[in-house]
């Protein structure tokens, strides 16, 4: 039986991948696993320089979900690479570094010097909706999608995955950039853009009034999108949105994608991303499937 | 370090109307807890209500590995706990938090807290008298109907200062008044409060300005208890307006210096 695949060039034991923002830098995680279980690791949002995320409140319950405003609070690529990497590096996973930015040329300082670490490659945040500069802002037309990712590309060497936000009206086109601009792959979905209204006070719950929606919740519009986007492209596709079982991540692959990511699922329980894990490969022993890459997009429309 | 359990619950207590008191067997949780660590409890299996809902220890039972946790019912996810029957298991995660109440350094021990804020206190006042510390106990309640687990902190307190807002029972007033005067009394050598904001904020101010050790137990809105969603940020003091500095509830916290948080 196999479930290794290759996602744009990173290769991986197994489909599942744990989502930025939702699994830190692993420390937490591993008193609770072993992170070599996972196929790969895509690491918080990491910046050029140390971010201190928002206000609080900065998150809250909504049903079957959460909405966060984090504001990528992170320490920075530099202690990223002294502090984090040396630590994940311990484990025999995939090492992807979800990067942001608040401008093009921050994006791309902050690549050259992601393409000299020891990394499997990079998740080019486009689409964080919490931020007022950069992220969304870049990941919200064909054009600014295109121009980023084409710079990056020109400074890094290694494999390359754009995150998408689904805050837009036509995913698929927003994909194509991504191609147009010779990435080597699109992850998707980022959150949905929301907000929850205290009634007493008459006020949004959160201190930076919107953020992001993850979990269950978002699920059906992320199985949708992924498989637009892979009608779309000839890249792969890094599949999320509210998946907490093997069920799901099934889902997913049929729809389109190559691998998938385990986000807001890890909050509820630590072991969310190793049980995909197990419970991908008890659907392939149900279904008698040889080799897991052969499932991929093989949903068949009514 | 945070474990996940699926403890029996072998005692529950109703102490009020939406006041519950949960006896759970988890003995290597209350191996590794310390006094002011929390724990976070899984509603169902399935993902309504979604998050974990994170909830102070109230006692532990380190002879007998039981954990005893008060909570209020509150919303859907507390009214679900509410009902689980004896017998049945409780997914917990922890103890959750680095920054625990810390008082070898001090002998005269003032404990204050306010309303369903006084459960986190219970354990720190056992502990400390104990270790032969000096412990006064102020709590502060809205009226009479409110008052809980008075009995038990007397039993744990040298002394115990009870206080309702309106005077319907006890002494009448704040529960800060009376920690003030022992303060000018000289009879504190160090404050740890727990308990609705406004009396944080109070107490952190009177410690502040009378240069008191004091340790404060914070709460914040929290998606994982695990130290990773960063969810739970509370400013830190003295941090430049244009580039606030945050810690986090669940790691650094959930017990802060007084002087070193914005509250």
């Amino acid at each position: 039986m196999n479930t290794a695949v290759n996602l744009a060039g990173i290769k991986m034991k197994n489909p599942v991948t744990v989502a930025s923002g939702t699994f830190g830098y692993g420390r937490e995680f591993s008193n609770f696993f072993d992170l070599s279980k996972l196929g790969g690791i895509i690491t918080k949002g990491t910046s050029l320089k140390p971010k201190s995320g928002n206000k609080p409140s900065r998150v809250y319950e909504t049903p079957s979900g959460m909405l966060n405003s984090i504001g990528l609070q992170n320490p920075g690529v530099e202690y990223f690479a002294q502090n984090d990497l040396p630590f994940l590096k311990k484990f025999n996973t995939a090492i992807i570094v979800n990067a942001c930015g608040s401008s093009i040329e921050e994006y791309v300082e902050l690549c050259k010097v992601l393409n000299k670490l020891d990394i499997d490659g990079v998740e080019l945040n486009l689409s964080c909706p919490n931020v007022k500069a950069g992220c969304m802002a870049f990941g919200n037309t064909y054009e600014g999608v295109k121009q980023v990712t084409s710079e990056v590309r020109k400074v890094l060497d290694k494999p390359l995955i754009v995150k998408l936000t689904p805050n837009v009206t036509d995913i698929a086109s927003i994909a194509k950039a991504v191609e147009d601009a010779g990435a080597d792959g699109v992850s998707l979905i980022n959150t949905l853009l929301g907000m929850k209204i205290d009634i007493d006070k008459r006020k949004p719950v959160l201190a930076n009034n919107t953020g992001g929606l993850s979990g269950p919740a978002i699920r059906p519009v992320a199985v949708r999108m992924v498989y637009q986007v892979a009608q779309a492209v000839n890249i792969p596709v890094l599949g999320m949105g509210g998946i907490v079982n093997g069920e799901d991540a099934i889902e997913f692959m049929l729809a389109g994608a190559t691998a998938i990511s385990i986000g807001a699922g890890n909050f509820i329980n630590p072991y969310t991303s190793v049980k995909t894990v197990e419970e991908i490969e008890n659907y392939m022993k149900k279904y008698d499937i040889e080799d897991i890459n052969s499932i991929v997009g093989t949903v068949q429309m009514n | 370090m945070a474990e996940q359990v699926f403890a029996e619950l072998i005692r529950k207590e109703q102490l009020k109307e939406d006041i519950f008191k949960f006896s759970v067997k988890a003995p290597s949780i209350v191996r590794e807890a310390k006094p002011g660590n929390f724990i976070e409890i899984r509603i169902t299996e399935q993902t309504e209500p979604f998050l974990r809902r994170p909830i102070s220890i109230y006692h532990l039972d380190r002879e007998n590995g039981i954990l005893e946790f008060i909570f209020q019912v509150k919303g859907k996810g507390t009214q679900i706990l509410a009902k689980r029957d004896v017998g049945k298991e409780i997914d917990i995660i922890g103890p959750i938090g680095y920054g625990t109440f810390k008082y070898d350094d001090y002998q005269n021990i003032a404990i204050i807290g306010g309303g369903i804020g006084v459960f986190p206190l219970y354990e720190l006042a056992k502990e400390a008298k104990a270790d032969n510390k000096n412990v006064t106990t102020y709590l502060g309640f809205r009226n009479k109907d409110f008052v809980v687990v008075e009995e038990e902190f007397k039993n744990v307190s040298d002394e115990l200062i009870l206080t309702t807002d309106d005077g319907s029972y006890a002494r009448k007033g704040f529960a800060i008044n009376y920690l003030e005067e022992d303060i000018k009394a000289g009879k504190v050598d160090a404050i740890y409060a727990c308990g609705p904001l406004p009396m944080l904020k109070a107490v952190q101010k009177l410690a502040i300005e009378k240069e008191i050790p004091c340790q404060i137990s914070l709460e914040e809105k929290m998606a994982c208890g695990l130290g990773v969603c960063l969810g739970c940020a509370v400013k830190t003091a003295k941090s430049p307006k244009d580039a606030p500095q945050y810690l986090h509830v669940c790691k650094a916290g959930p017990v802060f210096n007084a002087k070193d948080v914005e509250i």
